[in-house]
């Protein structure tokens, strides 16, 4: 099986997808004839053809908006939205349009769309591009969120998206892109969406998470374990709809409960699923629910210094885990 | 309505405003070409130190765009106020911001003009009328009017001049900024860089409409092309355009026509373009189309220039030195930056305190 980057999973998932569908197309800004700014979309045009990759004028309302109307008439539009900060002009489009088709029409109509939008800091973007917007998708019926964290899920999880008959968020940590690399296999292949997955099992307490913050989870796992605290660690993978059974089956397995993202805390999934915790699972728990996230301030500083400061990392992830453990 | 020089874009012949403007004492003149060789040094500056990664990031620079700036910029008073993009350094610099101050934000030093927390994109200063460079495509120009409807309801007679570029005329942001400014005649100038490219998507690609001037005809506003390279004639241009404004006339669209001739950030490969391209219009180099100007009309003497040259290169090394020198900020900045006017406590408090 060959092994690719993040971002060439990303790659091949399009290619594949859409030399397998000719209803698939790909609009965004700077798409085709420079394959996309971190080349996500590379190859496609040539392969392709202007009339299945389409470079955009700068109009994200305007983007998502053709995207959702080309769906309509059978098309499976994939819609980049070039940073996920973004991705604010097409909300309207989204939440307002998007998400309500099946319902306005009484499940007669479908929204197969796709968004891509690579999210996240590290990369001294500051304001306006360092940002998790997660939180802004996940409290609206009719949209799905998805955030892989693995070369392998982004490749399945992409495909399942691009087929999935409702509109889809499919968020890309720009971190990940060329930090992980693992086996991808050849050719059409789908994650279910909606389900997470078990990175590391373990019986002290259960980790959940998402997208760039699995990794430093896994590694602040290892760390406890070397201290004796054998934690869980879970990929939620879809944000919404959220796997609450796989949720609750671990805290009821482990006692204790910390949930990790990138995201500001306030409006976060964390608080969503605290809140699943407390009303189906809290006779289990041997300890508050705990929640590590970023502070609700803007997106990240641009300096050095204070980006490594505001962000999460293994360290700040492992005395968060000490601390559950120790209650 | 609309003003359209047919010869704008490429013209290097003396401008008449130099026979006939007043104003354009030889100091003066001096001055454009000083301001537009400290930008293009500033910039090569910034190119070396991110090579170096002593500037982290996205980097915008605004290398052969200098005349644009310059002349537009000289046509404001220190009472109007300016709004721009992402690709800000040069417009802060004819806005006089302190170089030093533009450095260190660049190397993330607290003596930076936004303290570290911006960067390249997000220069500012108040104190100058400079209400910062913005990455959101488009979104400053709502801003800009919002500006100039708060000038027209205080009686205040400064102008607004917002600066963006020709791949921002296809957001939704600039024609409800055209209309809205249009409909209550607000003394707002829009000045629109067309370098012919939104990142690698060239005009053509992106606009269905190439003379972006007229895209301000829909609304029945004024509007004019500009030899952007041409830092005298963008300066007439926007003085018309200013007095326009000031005078409840009402907006302004000006297109100025130039180039950059570095990649869209730093990090472009600039596959959409040929070498050949760029030379071409490398023979349009706003700063050496002024400077031959300079010589030729007997303003200036090859060693009145080549002073100046030197004193910006001891300068923009001198803003190095002082951004290379500066404490880099402490945590304490994050929570010291704050969100709302009465501080509340952020939840969770910043790791590891
Ligand atoms: C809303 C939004 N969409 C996309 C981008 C990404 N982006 C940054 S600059 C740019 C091109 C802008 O081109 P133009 O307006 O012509 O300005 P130039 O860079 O040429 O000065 C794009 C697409 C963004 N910053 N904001
Ligand atoms: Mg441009």
């Amino acid at each position: 099986m060959p092994v690719m980057t993040f971002i060439e999973a990303i790659r091949s998932a399009l290619h594949d997808a859409m030399a397998a569908d000719d209803r698939i197309m790909v609009l965004g800004e700077d798409v085709a004839v420079k394959g996309g700014v971190f080349l996500a979309t590379e190859g496609l045009l040539a392969r392709f053809g202007e009339h299945r990759v389409i470079d955009m004028p700068i109009a994200e309302c305007g983007i998502v908006g053709a995207a959702i109307g080309a769906s309509l008439h059978g098309l499976l539009p994939v819609a980049e939205i070039q940073f996920a900060d973004y991705i604010y002009p097409a909300i309207d489009q989204i939440l307002n349009e998007a998400a309500r088709f099946r319902y306005r029409s009484n499940g007669d109509w479908s929204c197969p769309i796709v968004v891509r939008a690579p999210c996240g800091a590290g990369i001294h973007g500051a304001l306006y591009h360092s940002q998790s917007v997660e939180r802004l998708f996940i409290s609206t019926p009719g949209i799905k969120v998805v955030m892989p964290s693995t070369p392998f899920d982004a490749k399945g999880l992409l495909i399942a998206a691009i087929h999935d008959p409702d509109p889809v968020i499919f968020f890309e940590h720009k971190q990940l892109y060329r930090l992980v690399r693992g086996d991808v296999p050849e050719g059409i292949y789908r994650e279910p969406i909606g389900k997470a997955a078990v990175r590391r099992s373990g019986s002290d307490m259960s980790v959940f998470s998402y997208g760039l913050m699995v990794h430093h989870s896994l590694t602040a796992a290892e760390e406890l374990a070397a201290e004796g605290i054998d934690v869980e660690v879970i990929d939620l993978r879809t944000l919404a709809p959220l796997d609450r059974e796989a949720i609750l089956s671990s805290v009821k397995k482990t006692g204790r409960a910390l949930i990790v993202h990138e995201d500001v805390l306030t409006g976060g999934i964390g608080g969503e699923i605290a809140a699943l915790i407390a009303e189906h699972a809290f006779e289990y728990l041997d300890a508050p629910v705990r929640r590590l996230a970023s502070p609700d301030l803007f997106a990240t500083p641009f300096a050095d210094p204070l980006e490594e400061h505001f962000m999460l990392n293994p360290q700040k992830i492992a005395a968060a885990m000490r601390d559950l453990a120790r209650y | 309505m609309v003003r359209h020089n047919d010869h704008a874009h490429g013209s290097a012949g003396a401008s008449p405003a130099l026979l006939t403007d007043s104003r354009l004492d030889a100091a003066t003149l001096i001055d454009y070409y000083r301001q537009m060789v400290l930008i293009r040094r500033f910039e090569e500056k910034c190119q070396e130190m991110y090579t170096k990664a002593k500037i982290g990031g996205f980097l915008h620079l605004y290398v052969g765009e200098e005349a644009t700036a310059v002349g537009a910029i000289a046509a404001l008073r220190p009472e109007d106020h300016i709004f721009t993009h992402y690709r800000d350094h040069g417009h802060a610099i004819a806005r006089g911001l302190d170089i030093n101050a533009l450095m260190a934000e660049l190397f993330g030093k607290v003596t930076g003009c936004c303290k570290g927390l911006g960067g390249s994109m997000h220069f500012a200063d108040v104190s100058k009328n400079f209400w910062g460079g913005y990455a959101i495509v488009g979104s400053h120009l709502p801003l800009a009017v919002g500006a100039a409807l708060g000038m027209k309801m205080q009686r205040k007679d400064s102008v607004v001049m917002a600066f963006f570029g020709d791949g921002a005329t296809n957001c939704g942001e600039f024609y409800e900024s055209l209309n809205f400014a249009q409909l209550w005649k607000l003394p707002v100038v829009f000045v629109c860089e067309n370098n012919l490219y939104a990142m690698g998507t060239p005009l053509e690609v992106h606009s269905s409409v190439t003379e972006l001037y007229r895209k301000a005809c829909a609304f029945g506003m004024t509007s004019e092309r500009v030899d952007g390279n041409d830092v005298l004639a963008m300066r007439e241009a926007a003085l018309r355009a200013v007095e326009h404004a000031r005078s409840g006339k009402g907006p302004v669209l000006l297109e100025a026509m130039t180039y950059r001739f570095r990649g869209h950030s730093a990090q472009d490969t600039q596959k959409y373009r040929t070498k050949e391209d760029i030379e071409r219009h490398r023979r349009n180099d706003p700063i050496t189309r002024f400077r031959t100007l300079l010589l030729n009309e007997g303003i200036a003497t090859e060693q009145q220039l080549r002073d100046i040259d030197r004193m910006i290169d001891d300068q923009v090394e001198a803003a190095v030195r002082f951004a290379d020198e500066s404490p880099e900020p402490g945590p304490e900045w994050i929570t010291q930056a704050g969100v709302y006017a009465a501080p509340i406590a952020v939840d969770p408090p910043i790791h590891g305190e």
